[in-house]
């Protein structure tokens, strides 16, 4: 871990992203922006989803925005302005976006010119997309170093995955420019093994089989994302879960860490199983 | 919130309600701004540095604007650093509503 802090990546943007709106992609970018800061690194966690702030209210911070994401690229304030401290772990910060304009407010200039600046002060700077394809998802994307696809198991989410992937991998910086690819993985959520079990849902193999690209985790649909979102804690910060433990994994093996992949979920351990939460 | 909050059993306030004040205090703020709120602000503090420029230099990066939306009552903070006479910043506070 410490040595991951010395000669990790600087400034290393990732795209949350998904196509399918409500698949997860804001509770995701806050689990794992929270997670990989509570390792030590210097992580910043930007809201894209322009006129629809909701980043703020998962992270507990919707008090204290005063300026946002806009006001930086329209030049009305200084990033550190804008930029919110967490309280619960010093190395995460949020840049909240603004709740009143609408996604033409982005340039790709400001975008390029915030993220720059954001580089000199942090390792990793994890960008929640908002749903679709359009302009406001792609300017998130745009200047992503990798990309977690977020994708629920079951037919429009996989179908808007394999889009979403395909723009990756050709409207992105990284692609114009010729230079080496986005890193893309897919992080399965609200994975429920009953109701594969029941033929209902398709399996973890399925998707990954249709996406073709690497698994970085599988997010269990757990009670204590709901619990996290109403508190304001990212689900990693509040109490032990499954979908915690599940964002723990998928941080650690972004970092290149090489955990074994489990399928955790709420339901078996019964009581005493969500105080220490994990399951086989 | 909850009276049982701090009983033995390590049970919490249930979150729901936690979820519904958070919420209620934050469309209290956006409604009633008309949800012109964080426009004002750029604007605001430029006004505020044109004023202290009449008294003395101060870069743009000397003034800082923090607000604390609470349930009753909003704080806004407005720090400025003095430059040469007083090393040490000089806050000062207002408070709206
Ligand atoms: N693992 C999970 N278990 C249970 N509920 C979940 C899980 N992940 C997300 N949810 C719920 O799904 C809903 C949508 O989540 P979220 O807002 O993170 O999605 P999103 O992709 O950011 O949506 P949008 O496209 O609107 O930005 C929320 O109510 C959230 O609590
Ligand atoms: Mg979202």
């Amino acid at each position: 871990m410490t040595q991951l802090k010395e000669d990790g990546p600087r400034g290393r943007v990732i795209v949350i992203t998904s196509g399918k709106g409500g698949v997860g992609k804001t509770t995701s970018a806050a689990a794992i922006s929270a997670a990989i800061a509570k390792r030590g690194h210097k992580v910043v966690v930007i809201d894209f989803d322009v006129g629809l702030r909701n980043l703020d209210m998962i992270m507990g911070c919707e008090r204290r925005v005063v300026f946002d994401f806009i006001n930086v690229v329209q030049g009305d304030a200084r990033l550190s302005q804008a930029l919110i401290k967490d309280k619960r772990v010093d190395t995460l910060s949020i840049l909240p976006t603004s709740q009143t304009r609408d996604k033409d407010a982005l340039t790709s200039e400001g975008v390029e010119k915030v993220l720059d600046e954001l580089r000199k002060d942090f390792d990793y700077i994890i960008c929640d997309s908002p749903a679709g394809i359009e302009r406001g998802a792609q300017m998130a994307m745009y200047y992503a170093d990798e990309a977690v696809v977020v994708t629920n198991p079951e037919v429009s989410s996989v179908r808007d995955s394999d889009r979403v992937l395909g723009l990756l991998a050709s409207k992105t910086q990284r692609a114009e420019k010729g230079l080496e690819p986005v890193k893309s993985q897919v992080l399965l959520t609200r994975h429920d093994q009953g109701r594969i079990d029941r033929g209902e849902m398709m399996a973890v193999e399925d998707v990954l089989e249709l996406l073709a690209v690497p698994l970085l985790g599988i997010v269990p649909e757990s009670t204590a994302v709901l619990r996290a979102s109403n508190v304001g804690m990212p689900v990693v910060l509040d109490a032990p879960s499954s979908a915690a433990s599940a964002y723990e994994d998928a941080v650690a093996r972004l970092l290149g860490e090489d955990v074994p992949m489990r399928i955790g979920s709420d339901k078996r351990p019964g009581l005493l199983g969500r105080f220490f939460g994990r399951s086989a | 919130m909850s009276l049982f909050g701090f009983s033995l059993k390590p049970r919490r306030p249930k979150s729901a309600q936690t979820a519904k004040d958070r919420l209620q205090i934050l469309l209290a703020h956006e409604r009633g701004s008309g949800s012109q709120e964080p426009d004002y602000l750029p604007a605001m503090q430029n006004d505020i540095l044109a004023v202290i420029r009449k008294y003395m230099k101060i870069e743009d990066d000397e003034v800082d604007i923090r607000m604390e939306r609470r349930d009753d009552i909003s704080s806004l903070e407005i720090n400025i650093e003095m430059p040469t006479q007083q090393k040490d910043a000089t806050a000062a506070k207002a408070r709206s509503r």
